[in-house]
């Protein structure tokens, strides 16, 4: 394998770890309230802003700095569903995916009310971009850290989901939330665990995404945001390992489409992107791991 | 206006009325009072012709831009002067590049454009629902914009088409605001229109009835995107450029926030929260400057969207006409349910 091929395979991996991160969030929530919620990528926005904030202002320690991220992500995760989704619990869906399209422009342009719209540059500890020695290919220790922390937190977002108790609630309230509820399951708890959860992680890839490409903007959020709903959408929505799929078999696919095409072909990848979520509706609606929807009168 | 005597007069009485009023407001206001006017006028077409799948059919669409940009550009390219083609635009054939058209035949050219491109995208992308369909066509926009900025041959890519004449007006917006909503509401008032909120209530029941789906789904989508063509064509010659993110996502947004204003089905209704949303742009856009407050109006307007969908999610009219509109040969609907059981049946996939 050529160093070229094996370089391109290593930055997919890297979008790949963000766009997973971000869809699981889509999924848990779609998964429990059938709801797609277009403000997701946002809270990336959020975490990306929590960390410059951390960095600049308190120059906390890197761990602290992923800790403050994921709780700051998970309060406005909580926040959004109180405030937002909660009031419409019931209503047909278009209302609650039209309220997640005004929350996300709700929390754009409060972004640029505060902040202005101009892009700023993210100055993460100077260890992290030292270049991994004796790879034939060029590897920060902040990718592999990327890599490593994305597998981490998927493990314990696992091991959550299929080990607690409160993970049981919440693929119970997956299941079917009115039975759910007849069994005696505190299904606005398992809703906010999943708001919570989902945004956390959401936070986290915003992070990565400051921490990888340096600058950071209100807007960034949105358009990484509906790739990674595409994400979701390959493996199948409302499935968790799914969403982890669909995220690094997109994040490779674009790296590979822009790396090995001819150049004149690059400007076309976020074309990319949505032809192949057309794509993989139409021919695999339910995703790689999702389940059929029944159609009943 | 639904077929009776009384109706016809009262649509011809209220077409006289606006136009005495363009004219009072062509006689007396300046330039940029009239463009922004112009622009409301623009948004009462976007939001209706949206109205016909959105709010009648039930297909949540965010295509809009994307069609507003295929017929912004195939008029403006009719348009542009044939002694500055041959530079700007290098690789459009010579027949192509020798032609300058008038503004009329161009919008209707850049119409037509708009509606068969949504025939050839709609057949795949009309299979989806709800949330699906929407994200596809918000694609839409993304996939369109790359493909603009690539063929800079004849679209001048990123850089975009400048120096487009200004031949929009306040008349032709007028003109095209008012055959916007008459096509519409005659839809709405027809066997097909019927069908379509038909479709909207209960697709299977809908398709036991005997409604063709795809093909009324498709003619809804089409008639939408044609008449967001010709928007787009008026757009272009009133703004006189048009870049390959100048129709983007905030604008279907902004589009979307009327129509759910208005009360989704209700033409009257998306007229007129489209004006009104204009004027409160265009009140608050000062404020924004002078307090440097940038994104106010747009946080403003989502307040406001997501206000209306949890205290009013009917909007202004439900899917209704105003009763002094409607005549009386047509027994009113019952309204839309805001909540059905079915909705929270998970087991269920879109609606």
């Amino acid at each position: 394998m050529s160093d070229y091929l094996l370089q391109q395979l290593a930055n997919g991996l890297i979008l790949g770890s963000m766009y997973a991160l971000v869809a699981i969030g889509f999924s848990m929530i779609y998964g429990i309230v059938r709801l797609i919620n277009f403000a997701h990528g946002d809270i990336a926005m959020i975490g990306a802003f929590t960390a410059l904030a951390a960095l600049m202002a308190a120059d906390l320690p890197i761990i602290v700095v992923v800790l403050a991220v994921l709780l700051v992500g998970a309060a406005v995760g909580l926040a959004i569903e109180a405030v937002a989704f909660r009031p419409l619990r019931g209503a047909p869906q278009v209302n609650g995916f039209i309220t997640s399209l005004a929350v996300s422009v709700l929390i754009q342009n409060t972004g640029i009310l505060v902040l202005t719209a101009e892009p700023r540059s993210v100055a993460f500890p100077a260890f992290l971009s030292q270049p991994i020695a004796g790879l034939p290919i060029t590897v920060d220790l902040v990718d592999v850290l990327i890599v490593v922390l994305a597998i981490v937190l998927m493990a314990a977002l696992g091991a959550i989901v299929n080990r607690t108790r409160l993970g049981m609630a919440m693929r119970a309230t997956a299941e079917n939330l009115d039975v759910a509820r007849l069994m005696g399951i505190n299904v606005n708890r398992a809703i906010m665990a999943a708001f919570a959860i989902g945004s956390a992680l959401a936070g986290m890839a915003g992070l990565m995404w400051g921490a990888r490409y340096g600058q950071i903007d209100p807007m960034m959020g949105f358009l990484p945001g509906l790739k990674a709903f595409v994400a979701a959408v390959i493996g199948g929505v409302g499935s968790i390992p799914g969403a982890m799929l669909g995220g690094y078999l997109l994040g490779l696919a674009e790296v590979l489409f822009v790396g090995l095409l001819p150049p004149e072909y690059a400007g076309f990848r976020d074309a990319f992107v949505f032809g192949t979520l057309i794509l993989v509706l139409l021919v695999l609606p339910n995703g790689l791991l999702g389940r059929a929807a029944e159609d009943r009168a | 206006m639904s077929g009776t005597a009384r109706g016809w007069s009262l649509a011809a009485g209220l077409t006289v009325a606006g136009a005495v009023a363009v004219w009072l407001a062509t006689a007396s206001l300046n330039n940029y009072l009239l463009t922004l006017i112009a622009f409301a006028g623009i948004n009462v077409i976007l939001a209706v012709s949206l109205t016909l799948a959105n709010g009648l059919t039930g297909l949540f669409s965010l295509g809009h831009p994307a069609f507003m940009m295929v017929g912004g550009y195939v008029a403006a390219i009719l348009t542009f002067p044939a002694s500055r083609k041959g530079f700007m635009l290098p690789d459009l054939p010579d027949w192509l590049a020798a032609q300058q058209w008038p503004l009329l035949p161009a919008l209707l050219a850049g119409g037509a454009a708009a509606g068969i491109a949504a025939v050839i995208v709609g057949f795949p992308v009309l299979r989806l629902r709800g949330h699906y369909l929407a994200v596809a066509t918000l694609g839409l926009i993304f996939i369109l914009r790359a493909v603009v900025n690539n063929l800079d041959g004849y679209t001048r890519g990123a850089l975009g088409l400048s120096g487009i004449p200004r031949l929009t007006d306040l008349w032709w917006v007028y003109g095209w605001a008012v055959a916007t909503i008459f096509v519409c509401w005659r839809v709405k008032q027809s066997s097909l229109g019927r069908t379509m909120m038909a479709m909207r209530e209960n697709e299977m029941a809908a398709a036991c009835m005997g409604v063709p789906l795809a093909r009324t789904r498709l003619l809804a989508f089409a008639i939408g995107a044609i008449l967001a063509g010709i928007a787009g064509g008026l757009w272009a010659h009133l703004v006189t450029n048009l870049t390959p993110t100048s129709l983007g996502v905030f604008l279907a947004f902004q589009i979307v926030v009327m129509i759910v204003l208005g009360g989704q089905g209700s033409i009257t209704g998306a007229a007129v929260a489209a004006l009104g949303l204009s004027a409160i742009a265009n009140l608050l856009r000062p404020v924004e400057q002078t307090t440097g407050l940038y994104g106010l109006t747009q946080i403003v307007v989502a307040l406001v969207l997501i206000g209306v969908l949890i205290f009013r999610s009917q909007g202004l009219f439900g899917s209704r006409e105003p009763a002094f509109l409607q005549g009386k040969a047509v027994p009113s609907l019952p309204e839309r349910q805001p909540a059905t059981p079915d909705n929270t049946d998970p087991q269920r996939g879109s609606t």
